[in-house]
């Protein structure tokens, strides 16, 4: 009986894949555990080993072939006396296929880039800087680090292997090489400890910015964050400030469960001293990192593991930036406001697109791009125009980002609604591991579907 | 270590007067009202603080904890506005915005006046991270209490700059309590200097009752620090007369404890220093204990009429 051999997910978020090299040769016969091709990843090039045992009948992809999706065939071995069976196109896994659909948003946004990117992106659409290649958000916020490392001899990285790894998600490739180990530092695993030493740096004039491998663990470090680097300037009467950059992924990757999962816009949101940026768009993280590390006050940046992959035009200009406390007009509409940021403005686009379709609203989307200072008057607007208002949000709902608009545009806009504001956010436990109950955790399209039926009393 | 000139024994006393008569007068306006909150005050301790300033640069920098008045003194920092702190008034140096734990002077090098025991360990690590970043020759002084080498971040600091060879100096102010727990029911091991020693990181220990004692240690370790070496930690075993706080009876110790300590007046030693080598004589030491004692009364004075901040202050200096 012959197996194939599948292209293996080397990550949680992993959706295809090059194949750079076959340790193997048809004919050979391979035992479990023996090294059978080199696949690079955006992340990492990485060995695979075989898992079964028998002679290599084919190998389905060349050396060099680029982009082969996650669970695809790209060998066959078995008993070579047997009749190769004639392979499925169809993954043999389909749980693993649905993970993939259902976690893998780059895909879903390649496929509805034209529809989404075209129609409703007026404000890259004006810019006539825009870029005709497009590059990932990974790229994109790596870029920026470098411009303004070349810039300002100031700024330096450091980080859990942000360096010599070139980063746990490659955000940082390239820097050590470019920089030097004085500008682009390894740290040990002692976030409370490294926070601490990177905002003295930032008391005594250096201009910081600390990659957090993800923003879970900086709760480890949250009281340097919220004690030391949000509260010193008004402490000192004004004479001290911090300007360093918190960043990171946030928010859930992909069934990496509780305690890897969490979304921290709403807790740093909530700090005086702190301002918060969320990008969802290589566009608009390149532009709000940039006003980041320029700021002189201590700012979280917010990024999204599943967006690192996330392709699109930029604003090449070394001076480009976007002004921290400026929302978005993603897309103009005049039945409902839908208020977003990060990764829920590409679900929210999606819904958009959905409820055009099928129930003839046209929602405006706004893309918060800064949580704190929140930009208020854009929300207002909307809102004094579209009458209803819906949120969509990863965070937990108590206390949530979503949680300040609903008070404040009932407090500021009360006579302008003509229904009550509704909440999209994650279920209020912690997240689950198993794919079926992390799906239901996370707001999904028809979550924000229904909201804004709900606000449009339709049933 | 560079002999001490007349002048220096002068100073060290005329400092280490300063603190304590500011101290006893903060105490004096806390219990009139005009100081609230918390407030740690350093009688007892002041041979630490005055004896690592004799060794210092002007533009080496200096972060400490909330019990920081003895040491914005020892800054050579104006007592008025010092007190105008403590008293919530627009001329205190955080413009009132700060209080007791809360102090800095940025002109000055002096990086706080930290309220959360431990966290100053990581920022004096990260400011001495900044003077080896800019190929400058100072080091920063980064002040420990005893109760804060039980604490995790400190051992992540001293790993940090013993890896990357940090230009800091390490001083453990050991005053015996850590709030109302004495060291040796909170510490497990009473040496804390040689805590360092699993990160490779030199120490010693040193009588923080005797300013020359300090003075020698702290000219030692500095020198090593300076050249490069890395961080060095001193423990100057000291102790504090009044209680943690304000709000403190200090019961848990007894009287003989505290007057054994008296014995060994920090003050006392550098006055008896002073009149033995026949630096001054009586009559000009006395000039000196009521200059001071003016200086002080006109700073209390100061403190409680300077007036306190504006209203539109309350939305300030919360973003550059």
């Amino acid at each position: 009986m012959s197996t194939e051999i599948l292209m293996p997910a080397l990550s949680p978020t992993m959706t295809e894949g090059n194949l750079s090299k076959w340790l193997i040769k048809k004919g050979d016969t391979v035992k479990a555990g023996d090294l059978i091709a080199e696949i690079e990843t955006d992340k990492a090039t990485m060995e695979v080993e075989a898992v079964d045992e028998g002679v290599v009948l084919d190998l389905l992809f060349k050396e060099g072939e680029a982009n082969i999706p996650v669970n695809k065939a790209i060998a066959i071995i078995g008993d070579p006396n047997e009749k190769v069976e004639v392979k499925k196109e169809e993954p043999a896994d389909k749980v693993i296929e649905e993970k993939k659909i259902e976690n893998n948003i780059e895909t879903k946004i390649e496929t509805k880039k034209d529809d989404i990117i075209n129609t409703l992106s007026p404000k890259k659409e004006e810019d006539t800087n825009l870029s005709s290649e497009e590059i990932t958000m990974r790229q994109a916020l790596r870029d920026t680090m470098a411009e303004e490392m070349r810039k300002d001899n100031k700024v330096f990285i450091l980080g859990e292997e942000v360096a010599e790894y070139q980063g746990a998600y490659k955000v940082t490739q390239g820097l050590l090489q470019e920089f030097g180990k004085e500008r682009v530092l390894d740290t040990p695993i002692s976030e409370h400890g490294f926070t601490g030493l990177a905002v003295g740096a930032a008391f005594k004039g250096l201009r910081p910015i600390l990659e957090f491998m993800t923003f879970n663990f900086s709760m480890q470090a949250i009281d340097q964050i919220i004690n030391s680097a949000a509260k010193t300037l008004y402490m000192s009467g004004g004479q001290i400030n911090c300007p360093i950059v918190f960043r990171g992924p946030n928010g859930a990757a992909a069934q990496v469960a509780a305690q890897h999962s969490q979304d921290f816009s709403s807790w740093y949101s909530q700090v005086p001293g702190l301002k918060v940026i969320a990008p969802s768009t290589p566009y608009n993280a390149k532009g709000l990192l940039r006003s980041a590390i320029s700021d002189p006050n201590p700012v979280i940046f917010l990024e999204n593991e599943i967006l690192y992959g996330l392709k699109g035009p930029v604003n090449n200009d070394i001076n480009f930036s976007i002004p921290i406390g400026k929302a978005n007009i993603e897309k103009e509409g005049k039945d409902l406001t839908i208020v977003t940021y990060s990764i829920m403005l590409q679900k929210s686009k999606e819904a958009a697109l959905r409820l055009k379709e099928e129930y003839n609203l046209d929602a405006e989307i706004i893309d918060l791009q800064t949580l704190r200072p929140l930009d208020t008057e854009t929300i207002l607007n909307s809102v004094k125009k579209t009458n209803r208002l819906i949120t969509v949000e990863e965070s937990w709902p108590f206390g949530s980002v979503g949680s300040e608009i609903a008070n404040i545009v009932q407090r500021d806009a009360f006579d302008y609604l003509d229904s009550p504001v509704i909440k999209v956010n994650s279920a209020d436990v912690p997240m689950p591991y198993s794919l079926s109950l992390e799906k239901l955790y996370l707001p999904q399209v028809d979550d924000i579907i229904n909201a804004a039926k709900k606000v449009s009393y339709i049933k | 270590m560079k002999k001490l000139q007349k002048a220096d024994y002068i100073k060290m006393y005329s400092f280490m007067l300063k603190i304590r008569r500011f101290e006893e007068r903060a105490a004096q306006l806390y219990g009139m009202g005009k100081i609230g909150g918390f407030c740690h005050l350093y009688i007892g301790q002041e041979a630490v603080v005055v004896g690592i300033l004799m060794t210092i640069d002007k533009n080496d920098s200096v972060v400490t904890t909330y019990r920081d008045h003895g040491h914005m003194i020892a800054r050579g920092l104006d007592p008025k506005r010092i007190m105008a702190e403590l008293t919530g008034r627009e001329d205190g140096y955080s413009a009132g915005k700060g209080g007791s734990m809360h102090m800095f002077s940025k002109e000055n090098n002096f990086y706080g006046g930290h309220g959360i025991v431990g966290a100053q360990v990581p920022i004096g690590t990260g400011i001495a991270f900044t003077h080896k970043y800019n190929r400058e020759k100072n080091i920063c002084r980064t002040y420990i209490g005893d109760g804060a080498m039980n604490n995790g971040q400190v051992f992540e600091a001293f790993n940090l700059a013993a890896l990357w060879k940090l230009p800091v100096l390490y001083i453990i102010e050991n005053n015996k309590y850590g709030m109302g727990t004495s060291v040796d029911r909170a510490a497990a091991g009473l040496d804390l200097y040689k805590r360092g020693e699993a990160f490779g990181i030199p120490g010693e220990k040193v009588d923080g009752m005797n300013v020359f004692s300090v003075i020698e240690a702290a000219d030692k370790a500095g020198k090593y620090v300076r050249e490069g070496n890395g961080p060095y930690i001193i423990e100057v075993q000291t102790y504090r007369y009044r209680g943690h706080s304000m709000s403190d009876p200090a019961k848990y110790r007894t009287k003989e404890e505290l007057d054994n300590y008296k014995q060994t007046d920090p003050i006392e030693i550098v006055k008896a220093e002073i009149l033995k080598k026949k630096i001054a004589t009586n009559d000009e030491i006395e000039k000196i204990n009521k200059d001071t004692l003016e200086e002080i009364k006109n700073a209390a004075e100061f403190a409680t009429t300077s007036p306190f901040p504006k209203n539109s202050e309350l939305y300030t200096d919360v973003y550059l």
